[in-house]
C-alpha cells in the first residue's frame, strides 16, 4: 500500500513539474508523459576486443556484423550472376562453363540473394541497428540471444559456402529446391550439395528466430516513454511487421527442409512418389511433390514481403526527411503495411497456377493476389503525394528513393500480370517472371538499401559519404539495372523459358541473341558499379566530411543520441521522452523546417501542429 | 533538375521501346487468344498507371525541388483523396480480375469433344499415347514400365489394348479439334509447353495433370520443357505437327497400337526361343 502511495506521489510531482515548466496557454497534461514503469537496467559492457567487436552484445555492432556478412554473400551472388550472364550473352566464351555449373550458379545466386543477402540485410542489419535507436531503447531486450542469432547466421553462411567445395559441388536444383529432382541424380549437387543447403537453411531459421523474437519484443516492450505505436517511424513498422511474417513463415521452410533431409538421408517419402530412374523403380512411394511446393511457397511468398515491408518502411522515412514534408497518410501507411502482411499469407499458391495443383485453386488465389494490389497501390500513391508540394532535396538518398518508385511500380504492375491467373499461364516459367521478380524484389529493395546506406552512414560512421561518387553509383546502377530488366520482359512475351543453359536455334530464341548480349553487358557494368560504393565507404571513413549531429535535420530518435556515432547504451544518462510522431516537417509557424520527436508541445506553442 | 530529365527519358524510352520492339508474341496458333487479350488489357491499364505515376513523380521533381526560402506543405492526411484513390484502385483491379477469372473458367473446363493425349515425360524426353477405337485411354502404373510395355499400361485394363503408342518426341494433332493434354511424369517435374499455343501445365510424378487447347494453325512447332527438371532441362525438346483431318488420319493409321506391339514382341520372343533351340 505504502509503495503504491509513493508511486502516485511521484507521478503527481512529475506532472506538476511539467505544468510549471510549460509555456503559457498549453494544456498542462500535453507535456506530461507517463514515468517509466521499470527502472533502467544496466547493460553488459564489453571491455576486451573480443567482447566489444566479435562476440558483442550491442545491437548496433551486431547490425553492422549482419550487414557486412550479408554484403559478403551478396558479392558472391553478384559474381555468380556475372557468370550466368556470361553464359547467356556469350555462350561458350567461358570454357569451363558446363550445364552443371550453370545450374549451380543459378541456384546459389537465387538462394543467396533472397535469404542470405536481402533478408539478413534488412532484418539483421537495419533491424538491429535501427530498432533500439528509433524506439528509444538502450539495446535489444535480449542482447545475449541477439549475439547468438548473428553467430548462427554466420555458421549458416559458412555451411552454405562450404557446399562450393564438397564433391559434386553445391546444389543445382534451382532456388526453389523442388523435389524430386533436388535429391535425385540428374541434378547437380544432389548429394552433399543439397544436404548442406538444407542444413544451412535450418541454421538460418533457428538463428533468425532468436533475432526475430528480439525485434518483436523490443518494439512491443522497450519503447521509450511517449513512443506510442502510432508514433513509431514507418521503418520500425515495416521491420516489425516483416518480423511477424518471418516468425510465421520460416517454420514452413524449416519443416520442409527437415522433411527433405529425411527423404534424402533416411529414404522417407514425404515428397517422393514412385519414381522410375534409369530403368529401376526407386524405393520411394506415396509422397507428394506438390506438398513441398505448398510448404515452400507458404514460406516463399511472405518472404517476398519480409524483404519488401522493411523497404517500404525505410523508403517512407527517407522520402519524408528529404522532401522536408510529413509522410502523407501515415495511418493509411501503417494499416497498409499490416494489411499487406496479413494478406501475404493467403496468396502463396499464385506461384503454383501451373504446378498441377487442383486448378480450381486458381480462382481463390488470383482474387486474394489482386486484392493485395490495393494496399500496395495506396502506398505508392502516398509516396508520390509526399513528394507533392514538398521541398525536395535531390541528393543521392532521394535519387535512390525515386529509383525505387520507378522500379517498384514497374515490378508491381507486372505482378498484376502474373497474379491474374489467366495471364500467368503463358508467362509463367518464362523470362517475364525473371524480369518481374528482379525488378520488384531485387532492384527495388536494393535501391532502398542503397538509399538507406547513404542516409544512415553519417550516423554509423560519423562521416558523410561522398555525394559525387554516390551520384555516379546511382545512375550507373539505376539505368543499368533498368536496361537489364525492362527489355527482359519481352523475352518472356516471346516465350523464352527460364533456367535454360543454352537456347539452341529455336526461331524465337535466335531473335533474342542481340538482346541477351546487351543485357549481359549491362549486367557487367551494374555489378562493377557496386564497387564504387565500397570505394566510397573506404574513402569516406578516412577523409569524409564530419557529419556532426543530425546532418539531415531529421526528427526521429536515432539522430538524437548522446554521441555520434552512438555509444553502447545509445542515449547517455537519460532516455529521450517522445511527444510527437516523427514526421513534423515544415510545420507552419515553426522556425526550423523540422521538429524532433522529443520536442514538447510547450516548445512549439505558436505553430499549427496537427498531429502529435 | 537533370535527374528529372533523365527519369523522364527513362519513361519515354520505355514507351518507345514497347511501340517499336521487334520482340513480341509469337503468332498464336491455338484458341487461347483470350489469354492474349487479357494480357493486352492488363498491359494498357497497368502501363497507364505506370506512366501516370512516374510522370507525376517527374513533375514533382521539377516543380518542388529544394529552395531555401520555400516551405513544404503541412498536411498529414487527406481522407477524401485517400478514399477516392482506394476506390478507384479497387475498381481498376476488379476490372482486370474479372476477365481473368472468366478465361480461367474456360481453361479448367475441358470441352467434351476433346481428344485425350497421354503425354509421358522423363529425364529427358517425351512420348505420347492416344486412345484407340474405344476412345478411352488405358490406366497406367510406373511399376509396369519396361521394354515390352514402354508406357506402363495395366495389362488387365481392356481400354489399354487399342491405345495408340507414339514412341517419338513428335506428336501430330488435328487442326481445329480440341485436345486434352494429360500429363504424367515417371521421375521429376516437367512441363509440356508450346509458346504458340500459350497454355502450359506441369507434369508431376504420382499424379495426372491436364490442360487443353485447340490448335488452329497448320504447321510445325517446337515443344519446350518449361519446368526445371535437372541438368538436361534445356535440351528436353519435342515437336508438334498440326495437320488437316485427312493427313492426320493417314498419320494415325500408320501408328502402332499396344496390342500390335505385344503381338510383335511375342513373334520376336518366339523367334528367339527357336534360335536358342536350334
Amino acid at each position: 500500500m505504502s509503495e503504491d502511495f509513493n508511486n502516485n506521489k511521484t507521478i503527481q510531482a512529475q506532472s506538476s513539474e511539467t505544468i510549471s515548466g510549460g509555456g503559457a496557454g498549453v494544456t498542462p497534461d500535453m507535456d506530461y508523459v507517463r514515468p517509466a514503469e521499470i527502472p533502467d537496467q544496466d547493460l553488459y559492457h564489453g571491455h576486451s576486443f573480443i567482447t566489444k567487436w566479435v562476440f558483442c552484445q550491442d545491437a548496433k555492432v551486431i547490425g553492422v556484423q549482419y550487414f557486412l556478412t550479408a554484403v559478403f554473400t551478396g558479392i558472391i551472388g553478384l559474381i555468380l550472376s556475372w557468370l550466368m550472364r556470361l553464359q547467356l550473352g556469350f555462350p561458350g566464351l567461358a570454357g569451363f562453363m558446363t550445364a552443371e555449373h550453370y545450374y549451380q550458379f543459378v541456384t546459389m545466386h537465387g538462394m543467396i540473394m533472397v535469404v542470405y543477402f536481402l533478408t539478413a540485410l534488412f532484418l539483421g542489419g537495419f533491424g538491429n541497428y535501427l530498432i533500439p535507436l528509433m524506439v528509444g531503447a538502450r539495446d535489444m531486450v535480449f542482447p545475449y540471444v541477439n549475439m547468438v542469432s548473428y553467430w548462427m547466421f554466420f555458421v549458416a553462411v559458412g555451411v552454405l559456402m562450404a557446399s562450393f567445395f564438397v564433391p559434386g559441388g553445391p546444389t543445382g536444383s534451382g532456388w526453389t529446391l523442388y523435389p524430386p529432382q533436388a535429391i535425385l541424380e540428374g541434378t547437380p549437387g544432389s548429394g552433399m550439395g543439397i544436404l548442406l543447403m538444407l542444413i544451412s537453411l535450418s541454421l538460418f531459421v533457428i538463428g533468425f528466430t532468436m533475432g526475430g523474437l528480439n525485434y518483436l519484443i523490443t518494439v512491443l516492450q522497450a519503447r521509450t516513454r511517449g513512443m506510442t505505436l502510432m508514433r513509431m517511424p514507418l521503418t520500425v513498422w515495416g521491420i516489425f511487421t516483416a518480423t511477424v511474417l518471418a516468425m510465421l513463415a520460416f517454420p514452413a521452410l524449416l519443416v520442409s527442409s527437415i522433411m527433405m533431409t529425411l527423404d534424402k538421408v533416411l529414404g522417407t517419402s514425404f515428397f517422393m512418389p514412385t519414381i522410375l530412374k534409369a530403368g529401376e523403380v526407386l524405393e520411394y512411394g506415396g509422397g507428394s511433390p506438390i506438398l513441398f511446393q505448398h510448404l515452400f511457397w507458404f514460406f516463399g511468398h511472405p518472404e517476398v514481403y519480409i524483404v519488401a515491408l522493411p523497404a517500404f518502411g525505410i523508403v517512407s522515412d527517407l522520402i519524408s526527411v528529404h522532401s522536408r514534408k510529413n509522410i502523407f497518410g501515415y495511418r493509411m501507411m501503417v494499416w497498409a503495411i499490416v494489411g499487406i502482411g496479413a494478406l501475404s499469407f493467403f496468396v502463396w499458391a499464385h506461384h503454383m497456377y501451373v504446378s498441377g495443383m487442383n486448378p480450381w485453386f486458381g480462382f481463390f488465389f488470383a482474387t486474394t493476389t489482386l486484392i493485395i494490389a490495393v494496399p500496395t497501390a495506396m502506398k505508392v500513391y502516398n509516396w508520390i503525394l509526399t513528394l507533392w508540394r514538398g521541398n525536395i532535396r535531390l541528393n543521392t538518398v532521394m535519387l535512390w528513393c525515386l529509383g525505387f518508385i520507378v522500379t517498384f511500380v514497374n515490378g508491381g504492375i507486372t505482378g498484376i500480370f502474373l497474379g491474374n491467373v489467366t495471364v500467368d499461364v503463358p508467362l509463367s516459367d518464362t523470362y517475364f517472371v525473371i524480369a518481374h521478380f528482379h525488378m520488384v524484389m531485387g532492384i527495388a529493395p536494393l535501391m532502398v538499401i542503397m538509399g538507406a546506406v547513404y542516409h544512415w552512414f553519417p550516423l554509423v560512421a560519423g562521416r558523410m559519404l561522398d555525394e559525387g561518387l554516390g551520384k555516379w553509383h546511382f545512375w550507373l546502377t539505376f539505368l543499368g539495372a533498368y536496361s537489364i530488366y525492362f527489355p527482359m520482359h519481352y523475352l518472356g512475351f516471346i516465350g523464352v523459358p527460364r533456367r535454360y543453359f543454352e537456347m539452341y536455334d529455336s526461331p524465337y530464341m535466335t531473335s533474342a541473341v542481340g538482346m541477351n548480349e546487351f543485357i549481359s553487358l549491362a549486367a557487367f557494368i551494374v555489378g562493377a558499379a557496386q564497387f564504387i560504393l565500397i570505394y566510397n565507404i573506404i574513402k569516406s571513413l578516412k577523409e569524409g566530411e564530419r557529419a556532426g549531429k543530425n546532418p539531415w535535420k531529421a526528427n526521429s530518435l536515432e539522430w538524437f543520441t548522446s554521441t555520434v556515432p552512438p555509444e553502447h547504451g545509445n542515449f547517455g544518462d537519460r532516455l529521450p521522452v517522445v511527444h510527437r510522431w516523427p514526421y513534423d516537417y515544415s510545420v507552419p509557424g515553426s522556425k526550423e523546417d523540422f521538429m524532433p520527436q522529443t520536442t514538447p508541445p510547450s516548445a512549439v506553442v505558436d505553430t499549427e501542429v496537427e498531429k502529435t | 533538375m537533370h535527374a528529372g530529365i533523365i527519369f523522364f527519358l527513362v519513361i519515354l524510352g520505355s514507351v518507345l521501346f514497347h511501340i517499336f520492339t521487334p520482340w513480341y508474341w509469337t503468332d498464336i496458333a491455338s484458341n487461347w487468344k483470350s489469354m492474349d487479350d487479357t494480357i493486352t488489357l492488363t498491359f494498357w491499364v497497368g502501363g497507364g498507371v505506370f506512366v501516370a505515376v512516374c510522370l507525376f513523380m517527374v513533375y514533382c521533381v521539377f516543380k518542388f525541388s529544394y529552395k531555401e526560402d520555400r516551405k513544404a506543405e503541412y498536411k498529414p492526411e487527406d481522407k477524401k483523396l485517400e478514399r477516392i484513390l482506394t476506390w478507384a484502385t479497387t475498381l481498376g483491379v476488379a476490372a482486370l480480375l474479372a476477365p481473368g477469372l472468366i478465361v480461367w473458367n474456360q481453361y479448367v473446363n475441358v470441352p467434351k469433344n476433346a481428344i485425350e493425349i497421354d503425354v509421358m515425360a522423363w529425364q529427358w524426353g517425351w512420348q505420347y499415347r492416344l486412345p484407340g477405337e474405344d476412345k478411352k485411354l488405358g490406366t497406367t502404373q510406373v511399376q509396369n514400365i519396361n521394354d515390352n510395355n514402354p508406357f506402363g499400361i495395366n495389362l488387365d485394363d481392356p481400354y489399354g489394348k487399342d491405345d495408340v503408342l507414339i514412341q517419338s518426341d513428335v506428336i501430330n494433332l488435328k487442326n481445329n479439334r480440341p485436345v486434352k493434354i494429360l500429363l504424367r511424369s515417371v521421375d521429376v517435374l516437367h512441363n509440356w509447353y508450346v509458346p504458340q499455343f500459350r497454355a502450359k501445365m506441369d507434369a508431376v510424378p504420382g499424379v495426372v495433370t491436364y490442360y487443353w487447347f485447340e490448335p488452329n494453325k497448320i504447321g510445325e512447332y517446337e515443344v519446350l520443357c518449361a519446368e526445371y527438371c535437372g541438368v538436361g532441362h534445356y535440351a528436353m525438346r519435342g515437336g508438334v505437327i498440326v495437320q488437316d483431318e485427312q493427313e492426320y488420319n493417314q498419320w494415325l493409321g500408320e501408328q502402332e497400337t499396344f496390342s500390335e506391339l505385344i503381338a510383335k514382341q511375342k513373334v520376336i520372343e518366339f523367334k528367339e526361343k527357336r534360335l536358342v533351340k536350334k
